[in-house]
């Protein structure tokens, strides 16, 4: 489904991502940890073409990125989750989710709509709230589906469980077992590996803007340099 | 009490013209984080169009309006792609600098195009002032109209950013145009579709001004630029309701200071007013408070 063959990305003179490549395939959760500063959010702002790579190719169901701006990808069937979630505070939540949906015909609109209430009904109890007065969970849960508006194909999350209280996490991974199941594929950015490797069919262990190790989800929580670098020991 | 009302309701008119150029600093500003200072010099272009269309061709006023609109949608966008859209990146000041090169280039263009020589607009609006009581109180067709004009459009607005689709994607452009484009939105287009719309009123305004000042000149846009500019920051630079509050508000204070302190005054006064309300209120009357991004 994605392809992502030897990126190199740049802040002005700053080398943030130095030769990544990696790929996920239909159906699959594949998720990119490590530390602080690795580069895993600049890889998914790259994907979805935001940023730009100087060299390599990122290939999207068979169709290379290279010339397609960001506003087009979206209509490709990728969506991406930023880290910090970045709603638009002023708007109400049902309009949030309608931005989510800018690509789809008006048509698909309200069933989408139904689809994600049914999803978080939180936030249908919450849709005429202005997004900025929403929690930090119902902010992230109205993040992802925004997301899922578009009906992606691939569904990128940054850090989904950031600043979350432990049963929030809990919901969030959750969602994101019910949507592989329903067959969406999920690239996953996280701070937190243990429970990011423990829904992952594979993963990939970013150091300094380098990709250090790759293997199945187990693979990694047991790998023995993995558990002490990100795993608490 | 008569004269009190009577300038009440000239201030108000005066207002609603500031109102409508307001709305286009503040859209733009809303959408490109800009100060567009050239926005004044549309005005002027508006109101030249306007009176060739009129007096040299002699078509209908409504004709004549409607293709100052014209001209002047596709003046702003063309503006913003030449002028501004290569300086995206750019810091303010640059931009800022460029806005008031663009704002010379169109003073100086008119001057060549038309001469500095003093037009008389025609004033077109038909029938005889209205009436009050005993005829003691004059109230103009183009008071009625300019005021009229202003509520439309804020209601216009109002709708076309809160109902549609093209008007909830320059919301969500003007708040975060990274996602933004998440979502699939073309942020070129919808900054030039809010160009084209704040030059489209800068039009209107043009013809509603000129119809009460009628001497125009290529400088003629500037004075009420800035005033509206003013008005803007005055009411909350980024809120529409805003634009309306600061508009007649600061029309209000010009035509009462005039009436009652100091003629040649009158403007210092408006300023010293912005002033204390800023220093009350940075952000304007309804301005937002910017919100610290976590
Ligand atoms: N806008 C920017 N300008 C300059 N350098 C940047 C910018 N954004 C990121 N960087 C640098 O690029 C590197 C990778 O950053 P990135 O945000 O991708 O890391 P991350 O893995 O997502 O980290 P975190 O887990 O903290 O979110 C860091 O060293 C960071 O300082
Ligand atoms: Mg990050």
């Amino acid at each position: 489904m994605l392809k992502v063959n030897d990126i190199n990305v740049y802040y002005g003179a700053i080398h943030a991502i130095k030769g990544v490549s990696f790929e996920v395939n239909d159906g699959e959760i594949v998720t990119l940890i490590g530390a602080n500063g690795a580069g895993k959010s600049t890889i998914l702002n790259t994907v979805c073409g935001l940023l730009h790579t100087r060299t390599g190719s990122i290939e999207f169901l068979d169709k290379n990125l290279a010339s397609v701006p960001a506003h087009k990808v979206v209509k490709l069937g990728m969506a991406h989750v930023p880290e910090g979630r970045r709603i638009f505070q002023q708007m109400t939540v049902e309009e949030n989710l309608e931005m989510g949906a800018y690509t789809q015909s008006r048509a698909s609109v309200d069933p989408n709509l139904e689809r994600v209430y049914e999803q978080f009904p939180r936030l249908k109890e919450r849709r005429k709230q202005v997004a900025g007065t929403l929690s930090g969970g119902e902010q992230q849960m109205l993040a992802m589906g925004r997301g899922l508006m578009s009906n992606p194909k691939l569904l990128m999350l940054d850090e989904p469980s950031m600043g979350l209280a432990p049963i929030l996490v809990e919901q969030i991974f959750d969602i994101i077992r019910q949507l592989h199941k329903a067959g969406t594929t999920i690239l996953l950015v996280e701070q937190n590996a243990r429970m990011a490797l423990s829904v992952a069919d594979r993963g990939y262990v970013l150091e300094t803007g380098k990709i250090v190790a790759t293997g199945t989800g187990d693979e990694l929580l047991h790998d023995e340099a993995v558990k002490k670098a990100y795993l608490g020991g | 009490m008569l004269i009190f009302l009577n300038h009440l309701i000239n201030g108000i008119s005066l207002g609603s013209v500031y109102a409508i150029i307001a709305l286009g600093y503040t859209m733009v500003y809303g959408i490109a984080k800009m100060l567009n200072f050239a926005h004044g010099d549309v005005i002027m272009v508006g109101a030249y169009i306007c009176f060739f269309a009129i007096s040299s061709f002699n078509l209908p006023p409504a004709v004549g309006i409607l293709l100052a609109m014209l001209v002047c949608t596709l003046l702003g966008i063309v503006i913003e792609r030449l002028a501004y859209k290569p300086l995206r990146q750019a810091t303010s000041l640059a931009v800022l600098i460029t806005a008031i090169g663009v704002s010379y280039l169109l003073q100086n263009g008119a001057q060549l195009l038309w001469t500095s020589n003093i037009k008389m607009f025609p004033s077109f609006f038909p029938g005889q002032p209205v009436e009050l009581f005993g005829g003691e109180l004059k109230i103009t067709v183009a008071s009625i109209v300019t005021v009229a004009v202003c509520v439309v459009i804020m209601l216009a607005l109002t709708w076309f950013t809160g109902q549609t689709k093209v008007g909830k994607a320059m919301r969500a452009c003007s708040e975060d145009k990274g996602a933004a484009q998440l979502m699939g939105i073309d942020v070129n287009t919808t900054i030039s579709v809010t160009f084209a719309i704040g030059s489209a009123l800068a039009a209107v305004a043009g013809v509603l001004f000129c119809s009460v000042y009628p001497n125009l000149t290529p400088t003629t846009g500037s004075m009420p630029g800035i005033k509206a500019f003013t008005a803007a920051v005055f009411g909350g630079i980024g809120s529409i309701p805003g634009a309306l509050l600061g508009g007649v508000l600061l029309g209000l204070i010009e035509i009462f200071a005039s009436a009652y302190i100091s003629t040649q005054l009158s403007n210092a006064i408006v300023f010293a007013v912005l002033i204390i309300v800023l220093l009350v209120r940075p952000t304007g009357l309804l301005g937002k408070q910017i919100r610290e991004k976590v």
